[in-house]
């Protein structure tokens, strides 16, 4: 049996000895890094990691030096999936042929990459992860564009958001497509598990990541990352920009098991209203002007249906 | 489960692919990450119904595209076991961004290349255009010209890759259909000798020891990347070609099968002789008889490693001749042929007055007649006897229209 952690209290659990080194290369503020410790947190078994091109693997191992006490591997932007994916067919190879160097043990397969290595880029990879079984998760530290390079659009940059590919101007209101619903698409895939969470709610965290460690087979985990360089707000202001996220339900904290039975795991006491969501972002900064204010509007509108077709689902148990 | 040991008759009726195929089953590989491609994809066909007969023990991940294939291999390989697949053209293509990548984490993965043209216009048939892609990214690449060779290569290449002085990737290369499709007698081992040959993997680095956790695949940037790159480009031309020729030594002592760097046919006394790659090796050598017997002294190299380039072993066997064509079966696309160009080098600089011309030929699966090369050899003689290239240094051989030769 694989062996996760009991953690009680977010004081306990913020000191735990973790594999994932405060010396880092990551912006003050970003969230990656307390996704990244409450994901390794969430275990003690042994790790095989990997991390996809990006913000996390350039600030993480840059030679001579290494943010992770676990094994970890980068090979590109788009197949950080399948490195784990690779590493997991050797183990269950070497498990069989009896070559395992500690043969007790109950390593756990886990892929880190950005909204762009999976929305995008790595899309495919991952999707061929999902399909095939293997016993891996997949972590996106969705940031909702590419940060790493200096915040271009990505499909899961949303509606009305000012990214350098798509930016605001005299004429445009910035990002024209709506966000790419990837929780959806790879509990589609019929894996085990799928769920979307947020590193303010640590506990529904915890227990996320620990059920997906437990499960057989592959499992999609999307993670709301707010980005203070590109969704500009002050550094010290991540968790709050984290809480307005699940309390706008902008981001809805739910999970799908076996691809058809979802569940709602937070439902916020005062739900925020969207405008402060994004009124707290300078990404979003021009909508505010009198001409784009009916995308506000469209904003709220589209979070509202997107939590009554969550609750739907829940009810109707699909 | 464990799996059955195969028997072998002492010579096998096997084409190329169904040879890499049997000699991966041999080696006992930990996983095959692969994804199917004409004309490779029989190796992987083969090597999947050797698991569906239990004899093969290993996982086998046939994954969405050749890049995923190269990816997953890179995974295994960084979690420590032996680890191979297969594959051509554009799938060859498509893994040229993880090509680098194993080569650069050291990674001792072996690809078999089926050989074949890379579009556009598509093409199924074979060339040397993938091979010729993948000489820049740290591979080492092994050039078979018949099943036989695609068969004892996979040991030597597995050998000579993981051993710790070397820890590189390594091609095992054959012509499309030419090889991979035609069926010859192919002198096997039996699979304990074939095994024990190649040895047991020796892990290195490898993630699935958790006792020493291990970072592969890091960032550097100027202060370090020329280092690593420079170490890299240093073990591939200094300890390589050594490393394989004490295999190939082995080898031979083992099966009485000698193969050389560089091989050469009917080169002691040759005056005029064509260096080329793959099956036109074989076509080659039976025109230089014929040649001679018209009292041309012809002969024959053929490059058995491609990368490292066997510089010295190169000029060595080129050292006596009058004229070289260098015969390169992959379009230069605005430049001299690689192996014009590589033949070049190697002379420079050197005593040698050889006259040196360059043709290409074979393109998209055009077959090299034993006619051309009459004609190829009558040229080189007519340069000797001239005492100057007589010719254009490119010309293309066996193309319709009008006769295409430049520079």
């Amino acid at each position: 049996m694989s062996e996760l952690k009991k953690i009680k209290n977010l004081k306990e659990f913020s000191t735990s000895a973790d594999r994932f080194e405060g010396a880092n290369l990551l912006c003050p503020g970003c969230a990656h890094s307390i996704i990244v410790r409450e994901v390794l947190n969430a275990t003690n078994d042994d790790l095989v990691l990997s991390a996809s091109t990006g913000c996390l693997e350039v600030c993480t191992a840059v030679y001579p030096y290494t943010s992770w006490d676990a094994s970890w591997i980068h090979i590109g932007f788009e197949n950080g999936s399948t490195a784990v994916a690779g590493a997991e067919a050797m183990y269950k190879a070497l498990k069989n042929k009896g070559r395992l160097k500690q043969p007790d043990r109950n390593p756990k397969f886990v892929s880190f990459a950005g909204d762009g290595a999976s929305y995008d880029i790595g899309f495919q990879w991952i999707s061929g992860c999902m399909e095939r079984g293997h016993n891996i998760m997949h972590v996106v530290l969705d940031n909702e564009v590419y940060a790493n390079t200096g915040g271009q659009r990505s499909s899961s940059t949303p509606i009305g958001s000012s990214a350098t590919t798509s930016p605001a101007g005299r004429v445009s209101y910035g990002e024209k497509q709506n966000k790419k619903d990837m929780v959806s698409i790879m509990a589609s895939h019929g894996i085990p598990y799928s769920a979307q969470v947020a590193p303010n709610k640590w506990k529904d965290m915890v227990k996320k990541i620990q059920h997906g460690m437990e499960v057989d087979g592959p499992v999609f985990i999307n993670a709301v990352s707010p980005c203070t360089t590109e969704w500009k707000f002050d550094p010290k202001d991540t968790m709050l920009l984290t809480d307005l996220s699940t309390d706008s339900l902008v981001f809805p904290l739910y999970e799908i098991i076996d691809g058809h039975e979802l569940n709602i795991t937070y439902r916020p006491k005062n739900v925020v209203p969207v405008e402060e969501y994004l009124a707290a972002q300078g990404r979003f900064k021009h909508l505010f002007k009198d001409e784009y204010k009916y995308l506000i509007k469209e904003w709220q509108e589209r979070v509202d249906a997107n939590w009554a077709y969550l609750n739907r689902r829940e009810e109707a148990r699909v | 489960m464990a799996f059955d040991k195969m028997e072998l008759k002492d010579i096998e009726v096997w084409d190329g692919n169904f040879a890499a195929a049997q000699a991966m089953r041999q080696c006992q590989i930990d996983v095959v990450s692969a994804y199917p491609i004409t004309p490779s994809t029989p190796i992987v066909e083969g090597y999947a119904k050797f698991l569906a007969d239990n004899y093969v023990e290993g996982e086998f991940v046939m994954v969405e595209s050749e890049h995923a294939a190269m990816s997953g291999c890179i995974g295994a390989s960084a979690a420590g076991g032996r680890v191979a697949t297969a594959t051509s053209s554009q799938g060859f293509a498509l893994m040229v961004e993880t090509l680098y990548q194993a080569s650069g984490m050291r990674l001792p993965i072996i690809l078999n290349v089926v050989n074949r043209a890379l579009a556009a216009p598509l093409n199924v048939n074979g060339d040397h255009s993938d091979m010729y892609l993948g000489r820049d990214s740290g591979w080492i690449q092994f050039d078979a010209y018949c099943p036989q060779d695609a068969y004892d290569l996979n040991f030597i290449a597995f050998k000579v890759a993981e051993d710790h002085d070397i820890r590189l990737p390594a091609m095992v290369h054959q012509d499309g259909f030419m090889t991979s499709h035609t069926a010859q007698g192919v002198h096997t081992l039996d699979d304990d000798t074939a095994y024990n040959f190649v040895g047991d993997f020796k892990p290195m680095n490898d993630m699935l020891d958790f006792e020493h956790p291990v970072t592969h695949g890091v960032q550097t940037e100027e202060d370090w990347h020329f280092e690593h790159k420079a170490r890299q480009h240093n073990d591939l031309m200094t300890k390589v070609l050594p490393k394989i020729q004490t295999v190939f030594d082995d080898f031979e002592k083992l099966t009485g099968r000698k193969y050389n760097i560089v091989e050469k046919y009917d080169m002691d006394d040759a005056d005029v002789a064509v260096v080329c790659m793959g099956t036109s090796v074989e076509t080659a050598r039976e025109v230089a008889l014929e040649m001679r017997e018209k009292g041309i002294k012809a002969g024959v190299v053929g490059l058995r490693v491609v990368r490292p380039f066997p510089f010295f072993e190169i000029q060595e066997a080129l050292k006596e001749v009058k004229a070289i064509a260098a015969l390169d079966r992959s379009s230069p696309n605005g430049a001299p042929g690689m192996l014009f160009n590589e033949i070049a080098g190697t002379l420079f600089n050197t005593d040698t007055k050889a006259l040196l011309s360059g043709y290409v030929y074979g393109l998209g699966g055009r077959d090299l007649t034993k006619k051309h090369l009459v004609d190829l050899y009558t040229e080189l003689q007519a340069n000797v006897d001239a005492g100057k290239v007589t010719t254009p240094l490119q010309q293309f051989i066996g193309v319709r229209g009008p006769k295409l030769q430049f520079l």
